[in-house]
């Protein structure tokens, strides 16, 4: 399958190994991968703002450069509900209602991708560790995935899950709430942080690197030992 | 900045550090899931009962004209008066009427949000009335001159030490530490004043159109004394709280129960149809109900939000929302606190100085997963958002946003972003914290991540040659 993978504009910046592990895990299952190098961003933080217009500017080169692709991988869930949720919101009765529309169809989510079109292939993964799964806001509820992240790290060799209480309670992250309501977002986090950490995992995986970048800056600062980690990286892990 | 958003701000602020507070609320809440899970599972299929719900509920908001009419003229028909108020002055106006008529001089009330909506007790009490509220949590909210902290559980925030010191020091009530003997003080005080007022206010949880009756929901029986024991009962309701037939209650009780207190039905319910009839022993000599529009039709007006009004006021978004768990109630600065009141509080008092509740929100849908009548709250907190934003947008966030759209657009650009944000990150940490920092918001409490070495598209590059 040619495969499209839009890396979003934070994981392009701050985590290409989050990038990296998908096209080798996807090279591996033989798929051919495209990286469009004129899209940047979903148009995400505009929209959530309420710049409405603002976000079309930044969704509209997607949504036309996407046009021919055959399937598109996303490596965040809450950049891959503003594909699939929120762009044929946005460009509801306009022209581009029906590319959108298209794009959403044939758009998914990383994990989702594995599980769901490709029916969770043995990757070979082995992650020798404590895990605990955060489930982010917009992958777990505009998406409506729960099972599938979770099925995946079961195939993972000596990997053990251990459920946090607050798995589905919100990190805090909110994209720019986290700077227009500091201390709301980080109390919210460290809710998220403590319930993580009183599963004694060695790890917190999502299959969202936005939430992760907010719960590991706390961890950092509150010189926690638990590390994060996005869920490509441990489906690519071979230690 | 508004008044409404420094105060929420600040509020949020001290509250967040309060340890203990947010340690209090989330661990009630806990208490609260459990049962509430427990009386959902009781549903053959709960996501089913959402759906009738919300059918149910679209059906009497879409029609809201010929239920209202219907229910009134049933109602009226057994002797009750039906008053139509536009507006919160309105609503006041119509029951100082009715007070002073009867020459009434103490006023009992049981649990009314619409009374908290009006400012009904300073209406009455600056007309030179006294009330008491006798719900419990009402009550001791009463006493502290504060407004409740959440609008089914008001005195949520206190504990019972707290509660203790102010019946001591209002009541003259020994200390104690036991949950019954604090609520014996309180009835024993609520007694003398079912039996000395003369007017009982009350709300309603529904309004059935069918057969003209209102259905007061509560766990303390004191809305019953409220309603039937003064010579006269005024209930004010909103005009969204009208359901079409009687069965209709067969589901909404039971979901009223359960999201809101996680109760397979709450306590008491009852049905009041009008002043007492001939031959009948109890009941008030006169019944009054103030039908309350103050801005809904508003919401009404506006398809896209409409569903807000099939709200059930269950308290189940509150609950279940992380913002609340974390800033509380009286943070919120509204008669409705949590997701459901930052989507109406806009309508009903203004989008531009209440727009600051819909961003105080990370989206997360938690809120719209809970509630009972599927109110597809985090969008409409997303619309909010837009239609303040149309109305007047903000010219530093517009510009930086487009100017985002132009780094988005040219990779050339994004190149020298991340090229640009390698070299800032080794002088970030000389400004990390002060108020040169132009990412204070997020370092003072948070490590930001480093630009990596090698970003994606450069990787990617790399390969392709």
């Amino acid at each position: 399958m040619k495969i499209t993978l839009f890396v979003p504009c934070f994981v392009d910046m701050c985590y290409p190994n989050v990038g990296v592990s998908i096209v080798e895990i996807l090279e591996r299952l033989g798929h051919e991968i495209e990286v469009p190098e004129e899209i940047a961003c979903c148009g995400q933080p505009a929209f959530n703002s309420g710049y409405w217009e603002e976000a079309k500017k930044v969704a509209i080169p997607v949504l036309q450069r996407l046009k021919n692709a055959e399937v598109i991988v996303i490596a965040s869930g809450s950049c891959g509900a503003m594909l699939k949720v929120f762009y044929p919101e946005l460009f509801a009765k306009t022209e581009y209602e029906l590319d959108a529309i298209a794009l959403a169809e044939k758009t998914y989510e990383f994990s989702d991708f594995l599980v769901t079109k490709l029916g969770n292939p043995d990757l070979g993964a082995r992650f020798p560790a404590k895990v605990t799964f955060h489930d982010g806001c917009h992958g777990l509820r505009e998406l409506g995935k729960k099972k599938e992240p979770r099925e995946l790290l079961s195939q993972v060799r000596d990997l053990e899950l251990l459920e946090m209480g607050e798995a589905e309670t919100c990190c805090g992250f909110g994209g720019t709430f986290s700077a227009k309501f500091p201390m709301i977002s980080t109390a919210m986090g460290e809710v998220k942080c403590a319930s993580a950490i009183e599963t004694g995992a060695d790890f917190i995986i999502s299959n969202d690197s936005s939430c992760l970048m907010h719960i590991q800056g706390l961890l950092n600062r509150q010189g926690e030992p638990i590390k994060t980690l996005h869920i490509a990286e441990v489906l690519n892990s071979r230690r | 900045m508004n008044l409404n958003v420094l105060q929420f701000k600040s509020d949020s602020e001290r509250l967040t550090h309060n340890l203990d507070h947010r340690e209090r609320i989330q661990s009630a809440l806990k208490k609260y899931y459990v049962a509430r899970d427990d009386k959902k599972a009781r549903f053959q299929d709960w996501q089913a009962a959402r759906q009738a719900a919300a059918e149910t509920k679209w059906e009497a908001v879409n029609h809201l004209d010929k239920y209202l009419v219907e229910f009134a003229d049933k109602i009226e028909a057994r002797g009750a008066k039906v008053h139509w108020a536009s507006t919160a002055e309105q609503a006041r106006e119509i029951i100082l009427g009715i007070v002073k008529e009867k020459n009434a001089r103490r006023i009992i009330k049981s649990k009314v949000m619409t009374g908290e909506e009006i400012h009904l007790n300073a209406a009455l009490e600056a007309a030179g009335y006294d009330v008491v509220e006798s719900d419990l949590g009402e009550y001791i909210v009463q006493l502290r001159h504060e407004a409740p902290y959440h609008f089914v559980f008001p005195a949520m925030h206190l504990s019972r030490g707290e509660i203790s010191d102010l019946f001591e020091k209002e009541l003259g009530s020994a200390k104690t530490d036991s949950p019954e003997e604090l609520t014996m003080i309180a009835r024993r005080v609520m007694r003398d004043q079912y039996l000395a007022a003369d007017i009982g206010i009350s709300g309603a949880n529904f309004a059935v159109a069918e057969t003209g009756m209102i259905s007061i929901t509560e766990n303390e029986g004191n809305a019953r004394l409220t309603c039937a024991l003064p010579k006269v009962h005024i209930a004010l309701m909103g005009i969204e709280k009208v359901l079409p037939k009687f069965e209709d209650l067969a589901l909404f009780l039971p979901m009223l129960g359960t999201a809101g207190a996680g109760q397979a039905v709450t306590c008491y319910n009852s049905m009041y149809a009008g002043p007492r009839q001939p031959g009948e022993t109890d009941g008030p000599e006169e019944m009054h109900i103030v039908l309350l529009d103050n801005k809904r039709t508003h919401l009404l007006a506006d398809i896209e939000q409409r569903d807000a009004l099939h709200c059930i006021r269950c308290g189940a978004c509150l609950n279940v929302c992380p913002i609340y768990k974390n800033v509380g109630g009286h943070t919120y600065g509204t008669t409705y606190q949590g997701p459901i009141g930052s989507v109406i509080t806009p309508h009903l008092r203004g989008i531009q100085e209440w727009k600051h509740l819909s961003s105080a929100s990370t989206l997360c849908g938690a809120c719209t997963e809970a509630c009972p009548v599927k109110i597809n709250l985090h969008h409409h907190l997303l619309h909010n958002r837009r239609n303040a934003i149309a109305q007047k947008p903000v010219w530093w966030e517009q510009t930086l946003f487009h100017l985002s759209s132009i780094l988005f657009n040219h990779p050339a650009l994004w190149r020298l972003a991340a090229w640009g944000g390698r070299i800032g990150q080794l002088f970030h940490p000389l400004i990390q914290g002060t108020i040169l920092d132009p990412a204070r918001a997020w370092t003072k409490t948070r490590d930001l991540p480093p630009v990596a070495d090698q970003t994606f598209k450069e990787y990617w590059r790399s390969r392709q040659k």
